[in-house]
């Protein structure tokens, strides 16, 4: 489906405006039912056990005193999830996560489960299950883990995009590469060089509410999974694998979500929840407290990566390239590939490359989270960049300018770019009041760009027209931050109707065709393109209905601003019907009204922003505070401008938290210190100023609106964005994030040293 | 198991009686003994305010107060701020400002803000951002919630001059 530049040209009535968001009241009056707020009758109450090693051998699980004790009604371990997973090696990693098998592979693996009549019954029954662990060395590091010496997580990991595949276990799950030209010689040719190795913490989605879910498996094969989740259908195929369900008689219905960011897009205790059901013959409730959402659920890789970047004397890039290591927890993942394909992508370089490792922690899984692993390739990239302007004198907001990637540039990932944003937003920068404003003692100013390639899929839609003329519209995606309101902007632009005349419901697994995850900044996008053509499809019945009540062919029905019109003078005195005339009309015409669409969204056109940012930092305590933040990000086009702006100052605030705050702290025997907000701390509504935004539109030209995602390319910038400003502040370069107090004091008593 | 505790109190205006072990949280007796899910757990440790109810006024975390401890007490939930079907000022400006994405903070952030707003009916931005440094929101980055209260407060003051 491709832009429609007549789009641009006509005054739209519903994209681009700013209505009440329908689901809003819901929200705050407390009614909106969120994963928690959902019971069954009869239903039991759920706790999960977890290893308390990082890493063990399970050598034995005892549940007979669990069982004997009154009130259980349930307890599983590993042989109540059997392997149906048939060599499916990603399949088998997602059982193995839900439940260990033969080892606990990072402190918090789920070890057992237990169902009972009350929460403190099945807390009591925890307690009884007896595991015999053997402990065994353990790793946490992304660069020790890839050492020679390094405790290997699985035997059977040999190293993936290596020629010849080594002979050896190792930690290495791939090794990836991207990138074009001749960097040796681009290195040559450069007047001045900078090189540096850069390490990222690792961070968690910190999405407030924890993951929950309501379990019923009916004697009959039937199952109901009421859970947050940024994919509903995804769920259902994955529980239906690992359980042997036909996918069809489990039904999954999607709460409302309370943040998702990448975590909810993996199941977590949800097979498990259903396996305790199946087990006990009633509903299972299960919610993961917060402790549990730390120590076992989706956190960011940590990273350590080397740039290597060389320019002439005017700021032209000659080459560039970096060395990417990521953390993936206990199972393969393609993190640092992400990486690797995002790091440069900003940029128009003639030779670069860059290469990407897959390492194998005794973490937990690594999850997506929100343009997953471009913020810390763009720290190091965006920081390296910084450090060359300064080594050359430049200024480097120009040297970014005139490195800047455009129309016909080829990607340092591959594909060449379509018209793009990222030299708009440094236009924009350049004329910002921000860019210019007088900066005081200990103070600094930093800039960042980034990007992200932001996803389409499949998809599919329905939308009904009722017999007084409103319209139901049903989605697959997930409403994670608005998207039920833009997506009944797209649905009243195309009717011609208003707003409030179309109710937008997210549907259930049984109620609509699959859709992919709600990830990749999709949501919008895809579920968009598919509201187009749903509508469409429902005109093209409409018209089909007029011509039978005004009895006229039907290719001479037309239709323009919600009317179906006849066409020619002959039919000069019919008036135009409305969707409200022929809906009320379609009992005697036809019957009921409806649009449907599946299709695959393909094209979501890549993203870019550039972020400025001023900070204060308190020499004598090493706290920094912002002062001042700026997000310029091309949108595509904006369909409902306050939550694009919303997910550019969300995007935001998250990445100021990675930049300075949040990390995952382990001890030496590998467990999780801060599995906590006290200790995990997120950046609190006094940490921040107000975020300004500007919201460019390059339209998308693959999407009839012109549309973009815009959720994830905000969170990429940040920490570059900060760590430039801090650097600027404190006299010293930052290559660590977060840069917490003890890391800036560390900094500023060696450069006082120096 | 421990005997439960009879306890009376005051829940939005209306008098409501309740047993409750000794050990339960008010949160757990409001979302579960009561229906009144409005308020959240996001962490039940009192780090980040999804489960903030007014206690006399007060701002508590109802993860971090025991059942038995609304004795006597009137507790406002989020459930009590809407008169009848016309929204209280907070809830509107929560929608108009757009101040809310995933919506699971709101309701703590509403009642935080109305205790703010009892005390202080003309804050300045700061002294918002420090009323409701207790309440985690992950989506918005905060700055459309500062803008919904500073409206709200702004008509509340319209409303009571």
């Amino acid at each position: 489906m491709s832009f429609d530049a007549s789009y641009q040209e006509k005054s739209l009535k519903s994209v681009g405006t700013r209505p009440l968001r329908p689901d809003g009241v819901d929200k705050v009056t407390g009614r909106a039912r969120y994963g928690a707020d959902f019971n069954m009758p009869g239903q039991l109450i759920a706790k999960v056990l977890r290893s308390p090693h990082a890493h063990a051998k399970i050598k034995s699980i005892n549940t007979e005193k669990a069982e004997a004790l009154k009130g259980v009604k349930a307890v599983v371990s590993a042989s109540d999830l059997p392997d149906l997973t048939n060599g499916n090696s990603d399949l088998y990693d997602i059982l193995d996560n839900c439940m260990a098998r033969q080892k606990a592979l990072y402190d918090g693996h789920a070890v057992a489960a237990v169902a009972a009549v009350d929460e403190a019954t099945a807390r009591e029954a925890l307690k009884l299950i007896e595991v015999d662990y053997d402990v065994l060395a353990h790793v946490t590091d992304v660069d020790a883990a890839m050492a020679a010496d390094a405790p290997i997580l699985n035997d059977l990991v040999f190293t993936t995009g290596i020629e010849p595949t080594p002979t050896a276990p190792s930690n290495v799950t791939n090794r990836s590469e991207y990138g074009h030209g001749d960097i040796e010689a681009g290195f040559a040719a450069a007047d001045e060089i900078v090189e540096r190795s850069y390490k990222t913490g690792q961070t968690h989605q910190g999405y407030i509410e924890p993951h929950a879910c309501v379990a019923n498996c009916n004697p009959d094969g039937t199952a109901d999974l009421w859970v947050c989740t940024q994919g509903h259908f995804v769920y259902r195929q994955n529980c239906a694998d690992l359980l042997g369900l036909e996918v069809s008689k489990l039904r999954v219905t999607s709460s409302e979500i309370g943040g998702g960011f990448g975590g909810k897009t993996h199941v977590w205790t949800e097979p498990v929840a259903l396996a305790l059901s199946r087990k006990a013959g009633r509903p299972v409730k299960l919610i993961m407290s917060r402790e549990e959402v730390f120590r076992a659920s989706g956190p960011t890789s940590a990273t350590s990566i080397d740039v290597k970047i060389g320019a002439k004397k005017d700021g032209t890039i000659t080459a560039a390239s970096a060395v990417l290591r990521y953390t993936c927890g206990p199972y393969a993942g393609m993190w640092a590939e992400l990486g690797a394909m995002t790091s440069f992508a900003c940029y128009d370089i003639e030779n670069v490359k860059t290469i990407g490792f897959e390492v194998l922690v005794n973490r937990p899984k690594v999850a997506a989270y929100r343009a997953p692993s471009a913020p810390m390739a763009a720290f190091a990239v965006e920081s390296a960049i910084d450090e060359l302007a300064d080594k050359l004198s430049l200024n480097a907001l120009d040297m970014r300018i005139k490195n800047a990637a455009s129309e016909g540039s080829k990607s340092s990932y591959g594909p060449v770019y379509g018209p793009i944003g990222i030299g708009p937003t440094l236009e924009a920068s350049k004329a910002h009041a921000h860019m210019n404003a007088p900066l005081g003692e200990n103070q600094g100013r930093g800039m960042a760009c980034g990007f992200w390639f932001n996803f389409g899929g499949q998809t599919c839609t329905n939308i009904n027209i009722n017999a007084d003329g409103t319209a139901t519209l049903a989605v697959g995606t997930v409403d994670v931050g608005g998207s039920r309101a833009s997506l009944s902007l797209i649905a009243a632009e195309e009717l011609g109707v208003n707003y409030s005349d179309i109710k937008a419901i997210i549907a259930d697994t049984s109620s609509l065709g699959y859709n992919d995850m709600t990830d990749g900044s999709r949501g919008t996008f895809s579920s968009s393109m598919a509201t187009v053509s749903a509508a469409r499809n429902a005109i093209a019945v409409m018209k089909e209905r007029a011509a039978l009540m005004w009895d006229i062919p039907q290719e001479d029905v037309y239709w323009e601003d919600g009317h179906a019109k006849a066409a020619g003078s002959k039919y000069g005195n019919l008036a135009p019907l409305s969707v409200k005339e022929i809906a009320e009309a379609s009992g005697n015409t036809g019957g009921p009204i409806a649009g449907h669409s599946e299709l695959v969204a393909d094209g979501a056109g890549v993203s870019f922003a550039t972020h400025i940012c001023d900070v204060e930092v308190d020499p004598e305590i090493g706290t920094t505070r912002i002062l001042r933040y700026t997000v310029i990000q091309d949108a595509g086009k904006a369909v409902h401008p306050d939550y694009v702006e919303g997910q550019y100052q969300g995007g935001a605030a998250q990445g100021i938290g990675w930049a300075l705050n949040e990390e995952y702290i382990y001890g030496e025997d590998g467990r999780l210190q801060n599995p906590g907000f006290l200790d995990y701390r997120i950046p609190v509504c006094s940490d921040l100023p107000m975020i300004d935004t500007q919201i460019l539109e390059i339209p998308n030209p693959n999407h009839p609106y012109g549309v973009r995602g815009v959720g994830e390319t905000s969170i990429v910038p940040p920490l570059a964005a900060v760590a430039n400003a801090v650097s600027n502040a404190v006299g010293v370069r930052m290559s660590q994030v977060p840069m917490s107090p003890p890391r800036i004091l560390e900094a500023l008593l060696s450069k006082a040293q120096n | 198991m421990a005997s439960s505790i009879a306890v009376s109190t005051t829940i939005n205006g209306d008098d409501i009686e309740f047993l409750c072990k000794a050990d339960e949280t008010l949160l757990d007796v409001l979302r579960d003994k009561l229906g009144l899910m409005g308020a959240k757990e996001g962490c039940g440790t009192g780090d980040c305010g999804a489960c903030s109810t007014l206690m006399d006024g007060r701002v508590v975390c109802s993860c971090l107060v025991l059942g038995a401890e609304a004795q006597g007490a009137e507790i406002e939930t989020v459930e009590g701020l809407a008169q009848g079907s016309e929204l209280h000022p907070l809830q509107r400006k929560f929608i108009e400002h757009a101040a809310l994405q995933c919506g699971i903070c709101t309701p703590g952030f509403l009642m935080a803000a109305k205790a703010l707003l009892q005390d202080n009916p003309n804050p300045n931005e700061e002294d918002i951002r420090f009323a409701l440094a207790g309440n985690l929101c992950r989506c918005t980055g905060y700055d459309k919630i500062v803008r919904a209260v500073q409206a709200a407060a702004q008509e509340m003051r319209g409303a009571s001059s």
